[in-house]
């Protein structure tokens, strides 16, 4: 075994074992800290396959923006539920009895998987290791691919203006229906009721 | 020479089912949108990997792009779970089934 193999080999178990834990969290910013760790892994296994640009477009975009947004996002909406042990216990064997078929059907697929792709040694094909310029690369997207360039920047705006359009206030049908109890960050407390103005 | 392309493929396959587990089995939209990102990820390793197999850098160009489609989506995602979370207070997919009630 190479070098090469047992990094990558060792890459690819810590990041799968990330991703797992990662999914299995019930606190979502463990969840988001352990996929940091599996998005880490994964740019690691695109520079060992000859990417450096799009490793560090993994952890600048992915690693970094994404799951920051991720974070931020879970600092505006989730409440952790403070339960007591019982209610913990029964989410538990609710949780199992949920991720039971799921988990099946995930093992069946990756079996089928094993299946497809001929696991016959004689008949893999080994990689030759290579390595695609920052330079190179760019060049090829702004050359051959400009169109998708486009198609993608103009993506990014629609994107852009379709989550600021939605992040407007809400339409009055729109709201829950206790304002006074919840918080409404929409609306300055004093604005919530215009009945209290007269 | 480093691993053969089967492994490689077979850890997107893991990598890839681990995404689509989070999200169908998961009763939380912040995770499903995870269980997505894992999926677009694997899907990334498989063109870069075929990249290097058919030394193509057309596959390392297509992983560019899924960066930016993923950002996209998951700035949108995120804002609809947002939208969601201010009408029903929960990030449970089940609290949307104002017609059925």
């Amino acid at each position: 075994m190479t070098l090469y193999a047992a990094l990558f080999y060792s890459l690819a178990a810590a990041t799968l074992i990330c991703t797992l834990v990662a999914v299995t969290r019930r606190v979502l910013v463990h969840a988001v800290v352990w996929m940091v760790g599996s998005l880490l892994g994964t740019a690691l296994i695109f520079l060992l396959l000859g990417a450096p640009l799009l490793a560090g477009f993994e952890v600048i975009i992915y690693a970094g923006a994404i799951m920051v947004l991720f974070l931020f996002a879970i600092m505006l909406m989730a409440q952790e539920p403070n339960e007591p042990k019982e209610v913990r216990a029964m989410v538990r064997r609710r949780l199992f009895a949920s991720m039971f078929w799921p988990t099946v059907w995930g093992l069946a697929g990756i079996v089928a998987c094993m299946a497809l792709i001929s696991f016959d040694p004689a008949n893999t094909t080994p990689l030759t290791a290579g390595r695609v310029s920052p330079r190179a690369l760019g060049a090829w997207v702004f050359g051959n691919a400009w169109p998708a360039v486009e198609a993608v920047s103009l993506l990014l705006f629609a994107a852009l203006a379709g989550a600021r359009y939605l992040g407007l206030p809400l339409v009055h049908s729109d709201r829950p229906e206790k304002i006074g109890e919840s918080l409404d960050m929409d609306q300055p407390p004093c604005a919530v009721n215009p009945e209290d103005e007269r | 020479m480093i691993v053969p392309l089967e492994h490689v493929l077979l850890f997107a396959a893991a990598l890839f089912f681990i995404g689509l587990i989070t999200v169908v089995a998961r009763r939380n939209l912040i995770m499903i949108l995870l269980g997505v990102e894992v999926m677009l990820n694997a899907a990334g390793v498989v063109f870069v990997a075929a990249a290097l197999r058919w030394w193509d850098i057309a596959g390392q160009g297509m992983v560019l792009f899924i960066m930016g489609v993923a950002a996209a989506e998951i700035a949108v995602g995120l804002t609809l779970v947002f939208r969601v979370w201010r009408r029903t207070r929960s990030l449970n997919p089940d609290s949307l089934k104002t017609l059925e009630d």
